[in-house]
């Protein structure tokens, strides 16, 4: 079994189209609730695509805006223009 | 999105650009005289283009982004002010938490700018070089951003006046500051393992993460905010130590040995340290989001597994020991806040004992240990502070010689039992808390030996006098503000005043 990766977000209006890309492009991502953030598990890898935010909000969105509402991650991080990927590599 | 913007050059083109070919190879002066620190831990490199940069923010957007940051940051803190954010919190227990961390892991921040500065000036490849100057700089930004977050409190609540001289000082903000020095004194690569490594990526989230949330939870908007702030910083410090890691592993098998060493090493002392949080989360928030064993269970086991099988592939093991502290995750908070509760008199914030919904609450949490060690011991010394007998420890515990906490903390597999190990050292016996703190010492024993024990400083004279008045004045307390109990502080006396107008209202 795949060890879960892991990204955790504010609960903020950044942060909730990413979030819902993120439920959009990994179907089996569990999103978990706590006060004022927003963890998203998901088993071996995790993908942010860029293409899914920018359609969710209708404008152009730099993947490295993700910093502003990071808040942590689980998982090696592949980071590039157009997707910003979490996995392990076991 | 039909027309897509044109980049100039791709996001690892412009990270290459900045961070390489930039620096060269000295001439005048041999390479080993100019990048003196970074070969004599026995870590080997081969190439040090070797290093991937994890993340790839290029100055310009690590300003464009860090000001954005400190814009929606600053906005909060003011509006904080403005609004009498501090009326709004659960209740002002909570601010004791507040307390202990300006004076606890605001220090740190300032201690980790230093490190970072040093090291990303000692490695001579320039990928880490550039990698530990930026986190130098959002370090300091952490130091600063809490320190004017908390000042609102200063204006109201005791305690939190003085943050750097008691860190200085006090006996068990020797715990956090005695961590960064010894990680600071150690060479480049060690300090990457313990602060990036150990600290930030193993065990950082269950400082920043569940807390914050608890601030959240208890009201307090502004320590929400610089702890959201700062933790977007931590996701790029994570990626930097675990970055580290591998470079290393993969540079020379030789490696491995030395960094595992160090991993056990800092993951325990990582774990003593963070006693001090799992007392906050578990006693000190009065509406709590997780126990300190759940958040152990979230952030250790399940993230650190998943990590130490992803290392697996290099020969890494698990921590030694992290069966011990898993452990320990169903009794130290209880037994770090029996330790406060002791001696409360000689501390900066304020203890009390849970209520009764809160001990109802610990029990559920802790089914296999809270009702069979702990609350009968809180709920006697309830019972003997109603009957006008408040006990107070009036002698000095001893210190572990190592993470410096009191030795309170028990043998796991028989928790009525204190844990005491001792070694031998040029004729001198050295008294240390655990298995994990006695290696460490062990292994380098004329380091710790000249550890600056609050304890020892005191009965040799050196902390302002014999009584503890004197040593409590030394540390810049008021005494009668500051220490004792929260039931009857001057804390207390003006929250419960607020609360009056507010009914009233």
């Amino acid at each position: 079994m795949s060890r879960i990766v892991s990204i955790t977000l504010q609960n903020n209006d950044d942060a909730r189209p990413i979030i819902e890309a993120i439920e959009a492009d990994n179907p089996d991502a569990t999103v978990n609730i706590y006060p004022a953030m927003v963890k998203i598990d998901c088993a071996g890898r995790l993908i942010v695509k860029q293409e899914t935010v920018e359609e969710i909000i209708g404008r152009e969105w730099d993947v490295q805006e993700l910093h502003l509402s990071i808040v942590s991650l689980a998982g090696n991080v592949d980071e590039e223009d157009n997707y910003f990927e979490l996995k392990w590599n076991f | 999105m039909a027309e897509k913007r044109k980049k100039k050059l791709g996001i690892k083109q412009r990270y290459s650009m900045l961070t390489r070919g930039l620096d060269w190879e000295t001439s005048y002066q041999p390479m080993d005289k100019v990048f003196p620190y970074d070969n004599y831990e026995g870590i080997i490199i081969h190439d040090w283009e070797g290093w991937e940069d994890p993340f790839r923010l290029t100055m310009d957007a690590y300003w464009k982004f860090q000001s954005e940051k400190e814009k929606k940051l600053y906005a909060v803190i003011d509006s904080f002010a403005q609004n009498n954010g501090h009326l709004g919190i659960t209740d002002a227990r909570y601010v004791n938490a507040i307390k202990l961390f300006l004076t606890g892991i605001s220090p740190a921040e300032y201690q980790a700018a230093r490190g970072f500065t040093h090291v990303g000036r000692q490695f001579r490849g320039v990928g880490p070089r550039v990698a530990c100057q930026m986190q130098a700089i959002d370090e300091l930004r952490h130091a600063q951003t809490q320190i004017h977050a908390m000042s609102h409190y200063n204006k109201y609540f005791d305690g939190l006046h003085s943050g750097p001289h008691m860190y200085d000082r006090v006996w068990y903000l020797s715990v956090p500051k005695s961590f960064f020095d010894d990680a600071r004194t150690a060479g480049p690569f060690e300090f990457l393992t313990s602060i990036s490594f150990a600290f930030e990526y193993v065990l950082t989230n269950l400082l920043f993460v569940p807390f914050m949330s608890g601030a959240a939870f208890n009201g307090d908007m502004a320590t929400v905010t610089f702890g959201f702030s700062a933790q977007s910083d931590e996701a790029r410090h994570m990626t930097l130590g675990l970055e580290v890691i591998k470079f290393m592993l993969e540079q020379d098998e030789r490696n491995i040995p030395i960094v595992q060493r160090w991993m056990d090493k800092w993951f325990w002392r990582g774990t003593r340290m963070l006693s001090l949080v799992g007392m906050m989360m578990d006693y000190m928030l009065p509406k709590r989001v997780m126990s300190w064993s759940e958040a152990w269970e979230i952030y250790f086991t399940e993230a650190g597994g998943a990590l130490f099988e992803d290392l697996a592939r290099y020969g890494i093991k698990p921590p030694k020991y992290a069966d011990i502290a898993t452990k320990e995750a169903e009794h130290i908070s209880h037994q770090a806040w029996n330790i406060f509760y002791n001696y409360t008199h000689a501390a900066g914030f304020h203890t009390w004992i849970p209520e009764k919904e809160e001990l109802d609450w610990l029990s559920e949490k802790y089914p296999d240990t809270f009702d069979k060690y702990y609350r009968k011991r809180f709920e006697h010394f309830a019972e003997e502070e109603k009957a006008g007998r408040r006990f107070y420890n009036d002698t000095l515990p001893m210190l572990c010689q190592t993470c410096q906490i009191p030795m309170g903390f028990t043998e796991m597999d028989d928790p009525t039992t204190i844990s005491l190990r001792s070694s031998e050292y040029k004729g001198n016996t050295y008294h240390t808390c655990s298995d994990g703190c006695k290696d460490i010492f062990d292994y380098e024993p004329e380091k710790y030996i000249q550890a600056w024990l609050p304890v020892h400083q005191i009965y040799q004279g050196n902390c302002g006098g014999a009584e503890v008045a004197d040593v409590l004045k030394w540390y810049n307390m008021n005494l009668g503000a500051d220490n004792m109990d929260y039931k009857g502080s001057p804390d207390q006396k003006l929250w419960d005043e607020w609360q009056a107008h507010r009914v009233k209202a």
